[in-house]
This record gives structure tokens, C-alpha cells and sequence, in this order.
């Protein structure tokens, strides 16, 4: 099969070893740090620290190549956008003001809106190794598994899992569907007019929805017939128990919480200013 | 034999009555039934004759999951049907559902065979334990990490049966076990639901309309249904001799016709339930009389021009990556059928979605009445070659019968009046005319797989391949599916069926090319295909039970039986 794209695949590095729930933890924190933090020095520390675990996992380009230049993409356009709707919000962050060169009208480049979109670049590639990291070294499997240690209702976590099963397969309903469909003369691709290939693809989720309600009947029929749903707890024949290295794995992001935490809002304010 | 008849009953249903709540009308009428604990009994009947409802009757899911009214009462493992739940049937209950895929909700083997014993929350160390011993009572035990996207049809079946098995059920029930495997793994199965029924005192009930298959290995007893009702329940022997199964539309095993052809009546006594135990004594000699009166088949007519030739075409998903097709030639000819077989992954649908344009050959030429096809695209391409696939809801995207009929027209831009016209002509042709303004959601699934043939023909190609084309239809809708792309060729069209079905292939198939790892390894005549062992072996085949009586009864060239047998057959059921 090829469209192995952004899937687990099993290895073995630091970063695999780890339990799901150790590494839901530490993606969780990690994000909302690097979200809560303005703080330059901070942020660079965090990615530093991100790339070389990156470095450690083994991870393959070829794994997560495209996700990584769609998330380029959003990444550029939400950038142009931070500039467009707000030309100066540096300004009013840092309370200075250093003019490079004006646009138009009240769009000028300041050193202050440049600064500030620096560190949000940075927020961007701090979160975006650990979420990869995430995805790519957890097992499914286990994850569930996870969501259920960490407190999640098994229901929940189970209805994640098998999501993520059936995500092949109805990826390989929509090829045979689009396939057909395009035979058939229905064009989704770009040499279409806008609305008629809107209108196509909608053409195509319908037999997609379809079949995946179908799927969903089936599937939701095996397994109330193997006991499903029936009692308030269940095990999980791929859990793993908690190790040292676990333990040490929270204890660090907790650690960087804290001192992420300390640089950011000791002189009262997110954002690390360097105008002043 | 083991001694059955004082055995309890685990399921008694008396004077049942059940209809659907979107129903009109009791799609289950005045059953009557019990079973008793080690029994293996089989529940046969034709598509829609209530056999699959019976089957949810047994294990809850009537009326518990699909709603209905009852009347009547059904005792099913000590409990009533309507105050038990399904989790407490399953307890006693273990079900083999239809689709292997469906059914495989783990990310592993080993954790899809621990599913039960997940929910009734038992310990990990217990678990593993268990699941291993079940892996291993199916031949599983090597493949406890796999995913189910790396295993086969008959691998993740396998893979449901030890997940029922590692529970205490004493019931296995499978719902229509071979519907989507090959006849080799279709084989394996049915001879391994046997050796899980002999080594357990566990009662099997298979719901099958695949007869001969099934009887591969011995039943107790086998279940006819027609129309919601039991019209009759008795020993595999008594009920082949009995003409009930044929008049119901359930195929009779192939040796046993060839028997009847032979022209004598035919008595329980001769054992005919199995080939291995059937007597057959003083039949040797009308068997040979018989074969002798078949006149030869006269010489196949002077060659077709071909409409679609492929000139040794690879293709590989990957730049450097694993070849799945090697230099396949292949030619087919004006109005010829074709069939293309080989096991799963031998690179059948990528061959048909080749010659579709969906992907592009990394060597070698197709061509189309002598054009090379590489510059064009999907949509000329579908002018010409019409792709209809397996499940026909992946095809349908309107909710009007005519409306999809038309669509591929729409979309080239016809006019009303033509497209009116063209649609109705194929209508006509299919079969379903008088359905025209009837929406999709009415139609049964034979009819649906007519609508998407007919959406596709009504493009005018030459060529028309299928895929699957009589997948999980009974023998009066396989033959109707049949017939009717016979008339389909008698008017020019060529047509390609890529199947598993050896009776399609032995019966309507001119030529049959076999697939196996990428490579043509058989391209001939079906008879002569299917029973040579080798290629048998090779694309997962099943040799026929024609020319395995053939050769019990001495005949000299089996094959030639063989041919003579189809084409008697083909004239009997053509009338």
C-alpha cells in the first residue's frame, strides 16, 4: 500500500520506548507552554531541546514530508494575515517604535511587528517537531490505552482507536470512489471551474458518506456482539505499564514548564522585550 | 458419529414470527427449530429468504440492534430472545460476521483476538496467555503483531474466529463465512471450522448459500429457508436427494448435476453429500455411457479482432519500488469474455485500473483497436473501456435511478432528447426499464449492480470490465448477472470480469487469464485452466468437483468431461 502518510510506524528509539500517556502528557504541557510563552529565550531553549529529541527518534522525512509542507503553508498565510489585520501590534506590545521602511498606507515594517512575528514563528517550530513526534511514534494501539490511563472514558478512547483503523480503509474507499467518479467524466482536478468542482466532490461524498455509515453499522454491530460498552471498566491487552523512563519523561516537562514559566513572567509581562 | 439426539437443546424457536420495523411484512414466518448442544448444522436458503435474520435472531442482534416485532418464542442458550440482552447471548453466543473487514476492530491480530476479553476486563498477564493459545488453534500465532491491512481475507476471518474462540461461547455461529474469500482460503476455512467443531463440544451453525462449498466437510443437518419459512430440515444426504434445494435456487454441488445428467434417480443411500463417500457402485457405466453421448464440442470460431491488447506492461507504485505487474500481455478480443483470476495482491485491480487510466504503466503499451492509449485521459478513455466496480455503492452518488443512469452524459454536455433517448435504451437493455423513475434506495443489490453497469454502458464503451461482478449474489441472481453480460457480448461488447467464482469462470468465461505475483502464468481455455493443479495451486483456485468425479469414475480424458458437462449445463439453465 502506498498513502503511508503521517502513520506510526514501529521502531525502536528513546522517543518509541516511551508510553503513550507519558508522551500525551508531554505533548499536552509542551504545547501549552510554548503557547502561553512570549518569551524568546524560552522558546529558543524549547526548540533547541525539541530538535535534538526530533534527532533522537529516528523519524523518517519521508513520513511526515507533506503534512510538514502543509503546516509550511498555513504557517506563511497565517502570517501574511498577522501582518495585514495588524500592521502594528508590535508597537503596542513593546511600547516602542522603530520605523524599517513603510508599504502603504498604515502598513510600515517596524523592527517591533518583525520581533514579534519572529516569536511567533518560533512558538510555530517548537510545537510542530513534538506534535509530528507525537503522531509518529505512538502506536494506536496503545494510544487508547493512554487516553484511558490518563482519565479519558474508555468509550472515548476506544472510539479514537478505532478511528484511526478504519482511516486506511475508508482512504481506500475514496480512491476507488474518485476513480470511478472521474471515469465517469465527473473532474475534480484543477482544470474544472471552481463551483463545478466544489459540486463534483460533493458527487463523491455522498457514496463516501454512505459506505462509512455503513461501515460504522457493521462495525458497531461486532462489537456489541464481543461485549463492548457492557461494564463500567475494561483492560487493554496492549497497556503498558508506567517505567522509570516514563516517570522521567514527566518530571523533565514538568521541569520545563516551571522554568519556562519563571523566565516568562518574572518581570510581569509575556513578552521578552528587547526594545527597552 | 457422535450421539446428538439426547443431547439438550441450546436453541428451541417455536412458532417464531419476526418483522422489521421498516417492514411491511414478517420477513420471518412460523419457524419452527432446535438445535442441540455439538451439533453442526447448516442454514441454507437464496438471497432475501430470511436466513441472515435468522442468524441475527440467534446471537440478539434481532431484536436488540435491529428493531422488529416477535411472536412466537425463541429460547436461545436457556435465555428468551427478547428479554436477554446481546451481551448476555454473547456470553454463549460467539458470531463470525460476513465481512472480514468490517468485523477486524483491532490495530492488531492479537489485540482484535482480545477484544472479549478486553471488555470483560481481564487481566493483561491472563490475556496474553489466552490469546496466544486461540492464535495458535487457528494458525495464527506468527502473526499476532500484523495489522489488518497486511493480512487476507482468510487471515483476518481466521483472525474473528479466535477472537470468538478465546471466549467461553459454546455456539460458533457464522454468518455466510465464505462470501468473501477466495475457494482456496474458502476451503481452508470450512476445514477448519470442521476441526474446531470435532476437537470442542461446540455447536457450529453456518448460514451459507454457497452449498457445495460448505459441504466440503460434513453437517448433521442441514436448514433449507425460502421466503422466510423452514420448508425442510433434514440430513445432507436425504435433502440432495429430494429436488427441494434446486427449487428453492440453491445450486446443488456440481458432481451431483453431472449425476443427474447421467440420468438416473438418485438415492441417500449412495452417500452424496460428500465426493470422498458417495457410492458410486453401478454408475460408472451410465457415467461413461453418458459422456460418450455428449457430442464433442465443436472447434473454437476463427479469432476475434482484438479490441484491447496489452503489450508487455509493468508497473510498480513506487520509482525503484516492488513491481506488482511484470511484462503482462494480454489480448482481448471482439466480443469475447474474458475472466481474470489470482489471488488477492496479484495485481488484478491494478491491471483493470491500468487499462483505465487511473494510474500510469512504468513500461510497455496498452492499446485500444491498435492505438496506443498513454496520451489519453481517464474520461476519453471511459468512452471506450467502462470500469464497473465490486460494490456498487461505491458508484452510485444520486438518489434517482434515472438521474444516475445519466450522469456520466450530463457531464459530457448531451442534449435532453439524447440523453433521454440513451438512457432509455440502456435501461432497456438492462432490464430495468420499468424502474425508471423508481429511486436508488428501492432497489436490491442485484438490481443496484445493474443500475451501475447500465450508468457505465450508457457511454457506449467496447469494452466493459467488472470486478466482481456476482460477488454476494445466490445462484438465480449469479445467473441472471451472467446471462445477461452474455447478451452483452452477442452484441460486440468485450468484457473482462476480474473473479474469485470458479463457476463463472468454468461456465461462462471463454478464456481465463491467471495472475499470480504480477505474472501471466495461465491464459486459455477455463477448463483446461482449472484443472491443472499447479496453476490451481497459484491463484488460490479450487479444482472442480467435475473433474475430480471425472476421474473416480475412470474417464479417460477428465477434462473433455468437464467441457462436456458446462456445456450440457449451460443449455439446461439457458432454457
Amino acid at each position: 500500500m502506498k498513502a503511508r502518510m503521517l502513520t506510526y510506524t514501529r521502531q525502536n528509539s528513546p522517543v518509541h520506548r516511551l508510553t503513550g500517556a507519558a508522551k500525551l502528557i508531554f505533548f499536552a504541557a509542551w504545547s501549552v507552554t510554548a503557547m502561553i510563552t512570549y518569551d524568546t529565550r524560552s522558546l529558543l531553549a524549547m526548540l533547541l531541546f525539541s530538535l535534538v529529541v526530533f534527532r533522537l527518534s529516528k523519524v523518517r522525512f519521508r513520513d511526515y514530508s507533506f503534512v510538514l509542507y502543509l503546516i509550511l503553508f498555513f504557517f506563511a498565510l497565517n502570517h501574511l494575515a498577522i501582518f495585514l489585520f495588524s500592521p502594528l501590534e508590535g508597537v503596542s506590545i513593546y511600547g516602542t517604535r522603530h520605523d524599517l521602511f513603510p508599504i502603504a498606507g498604515r502598513y510600515v515594517v517596524t523592527e517591533e511587528q518583525l520581533f514579534y512575528q519572529f516569536n511567533i514563528a518560533l512558538k510555530y517550530v517548537t510545537v510542530i517537531p513534538m506534535a509530528l513526534l507525537f503522531i509518529l511514534t505512538t502506536d494506536p494501539a496503545e494510544f487508547a490505552a493512554s487516553l484511558n490511563r490518563v482519565g479519558v472514558s474508555y468509550r472515548i478512547a476506544y472510539a479514537v482507536s478505532i478511528a484511526m483503523r478504519y482511516i486506511p480503509d475508508i482512504q481506500r474507499d475514496y480512491e476507488n470512489i474518485a476513480f470511478s467518479a472521474q471515469a465517469r467524466g465527473i473532474d475534480i482536478s484543477r482544470k474544472e471551474r471552481l463551483t463545478r468542482r466544489v459540486r463534483n466532490v460533493i458527487g463523491i461524498l455522498m457514496p463516501l458518506i454512505l459506505t462509512s455509515v455503513q461501515r460504522i453499522e457493521t462495525v458497531s454491530a461486532a462489537m456489541e456482539l464481543r461485549g463492548f460498552g457492557q461494564r463500567r471498566k475494561r483492560t487493554w491487552y496492549n497497556g503498558c505499564p508506567f517505567t522509570a523512563r516514563d516517570y522521567m519523561a514527566v518530571a523533565l516537562i514538568a521541569a520545563i514548564v516551571i522554568g519556562s514559566a519563571w523566565l516568562t513572567f518574572r518581570d510581569g509581562t509575556r513578552f521578552y522585550n528587547p526594545f527597552r | 458419529m457422535k450421539q446428538l439426539e439426547d443431547n439438550e437443546p441450546i436453541i428451541e424457536i417455536t412458532q417464531f414470527t419476526f418483522q422489521y420495523r421498516a417492514q411491511a411484512e414478517p420477513t420471518l414466518r412460523d419457524i419452527s427449530l432446535t438445535i442441540r448442544r455439538g451439533e453442526k448444522v447448516l442454514i441454507v436458503g437464496p438471497s432475501g429468504s430470511g436466513k441472515s435474520t435468522l442468524a441475527h435472531c440467534i446471537n440478539g442482534l434481532v431484536p436488540h440492534f435491529y428493531a422488529g416485532t416477535m411472536q412466537g418464542s425463541a429460547r436461545i442458550a436457556g435465555e428468551e430472545l427478547g428479554k436477554a440482552s446481546i451481551f448476555k447471548l454473547s456470553e454463549r453466543i460467539g458470531t463470525v460476521l460476513q465481512d472480514p473487514d468490517g468485523q477486524f476492530v483491532g490495530m492488531t491480530v492479537a489485540e482484535d483476538i482480545a477484544f472479549k476479553l478486553e471488555n470483560d476486563g481481564l487481566p493483561q498477564q491472563d490475556m496474553i496467555r489466552r490469546v496466544t493459545e486461540a492464535a495458535r488453534n487457528v494458525g495464527m500465532e506468527q502473526l499476532l503483531d500484523a495489522s489488518p491491512h497486511e493480512l487476507s481475507g482468510g487471515q483476518k476471518q481466521r483472525t474473528t474466529l479466535a477472537g470468538v474462540l478465546v471466549s467461553e461461547a459454546d455456539v460458533l455461529l457464522f454468518d455466510e463465512p465464505l462470501a468473501n474469500l477466495d475457494p482456496q482460503a474458502g476451503k481452508l476455512a470450512i476445514e477448519l471450522i470442521d476441526r474446531i467443531h470435532r476437537e470442542t463440544d461446540k455447536t457450529v451453525i453456518i448460514v451459507e448459500h454457497r452449498l457445495e462449498d460448505v459441504l466440503h466437510r460434513s453437517v448433521d443437518r442441514i436448514v433449507l429457508i425460502e421466503e422466510g419459512r423452514i420448508v425442510a430440515d433434514a440430513s445432507p444426504d436425504e435433502l440432495l436427494c429430494s429436488g427441494k434445494l434446486r427449487r428453492a435456487g440453491i445450486r446443488e454441488p456440481l458432481y451431483w448435476t453431472a449425476l443427474q445428467y447421467a440420468g438416473y434417480s438418485l438415492t441417500p443411500a449412495m452417500k452424496p453429500a460428500s465426493l470422498n463417500d458417495i457410492q458410486l457402485g453401478e454408475w460408472v457405466q451410465p457415467l461413461q455411457n453418458w459422456y460418450e453421448q455428449e457430442r464433442p464440442e465443436p472447434l473454437l470460431a476463427a479469432e476475434r479482432p482484438a479490441v484491447l491488447v496489452l503489450d508487455e506492461v509493468s508497473f510498480a507504485y513506487e520509482r525503484d519500488g516492488r513491481p506488482v505487474l511484470k511484462q503482462v500481455s494480454l489480448r482481448v478480443g471482439q466480443g469475447e469474455l474474458v475472466s481474470i483470476v489470482g489471488r488477492n495482491g496479484a495485481g488484478k485491480s491494478t491491471l483493470s485500473k491500468l487499462v483505465c487510466g487511473f494510474y500510469k504503466p512504468t513500461g510497455g503499451r496498452i492499446l485500444y483497436k491498435g492505438q496506443d492509449l498513454a496520451s489519453d485521459s481517464i474520461k476519453e478513455r471511459s468512452e471506450r473501456i467502462g470500469f464497473v466496480m465490486q460494490n456498487p455503492n461505491h458508484m452510485i452518488s444520486k438518489t434517482m435511478l434515472y438521474d444516475e443512469v445519466a450522469l456520466g452524459l450530463v457531464l459530457r454536455g448531451a442534449d435532453e432528447a439524447s440523453i433521454r433517448e440513451r438512457v432509455h435504451d440502456t435501461l432497456r437493455i438492462c432490464g430495468l426499464y420499468e424502474m425508471r423513475n423508481w429511486p436508488i434506495s428501492a432497489l436490491s443489490f442485484g438490481q443496484k449492480k445493474r443500475v451501475t453497469i447500465a450508468s457505465i454502458l450508457v457511454l457506449q464503451p467496447e469494452v466493459l470490465i467488472l470486478d466482481e461482478p456476482t460477488a454476494g449474489q445466490d445462484y438465480r441472481h449469479y445467473n441472471e448477472m451472467m446471462e445477461f453480460l452474455l447478451t452483452l457480448t452477442r452484441q460486440g461488447k468485450s468484457i473482462i470480469v476480474i473473479t474469485h467464482d470458479m463457476h463463472l469462470m468454468l461456465e461462462y468465461a471463454e478464456r481465463a487469464v491467471v495472475l499470480s505475483d504480477g505474472e501471466v502464468i495461465a491464459d486459455g481455455e477455463p477448463a483446461e485452466v482449472l484443472t491443472d493443479a499447479r496453476i490451481v495451486e497459484a491463484a488460490s483456485l479450487k479444482e472442480t468437483s467435475v473433474y475430480e468425479l471425472a476421474l473416480r469414475a475412470g474417464i479417460e480424458q477428465p477434462k473433455e468431461f468437464v467441457r462436456r458437462f458446462i456445456r450440457r449445463d449451460r443449455k439446461e439453465r439457458g432454457a
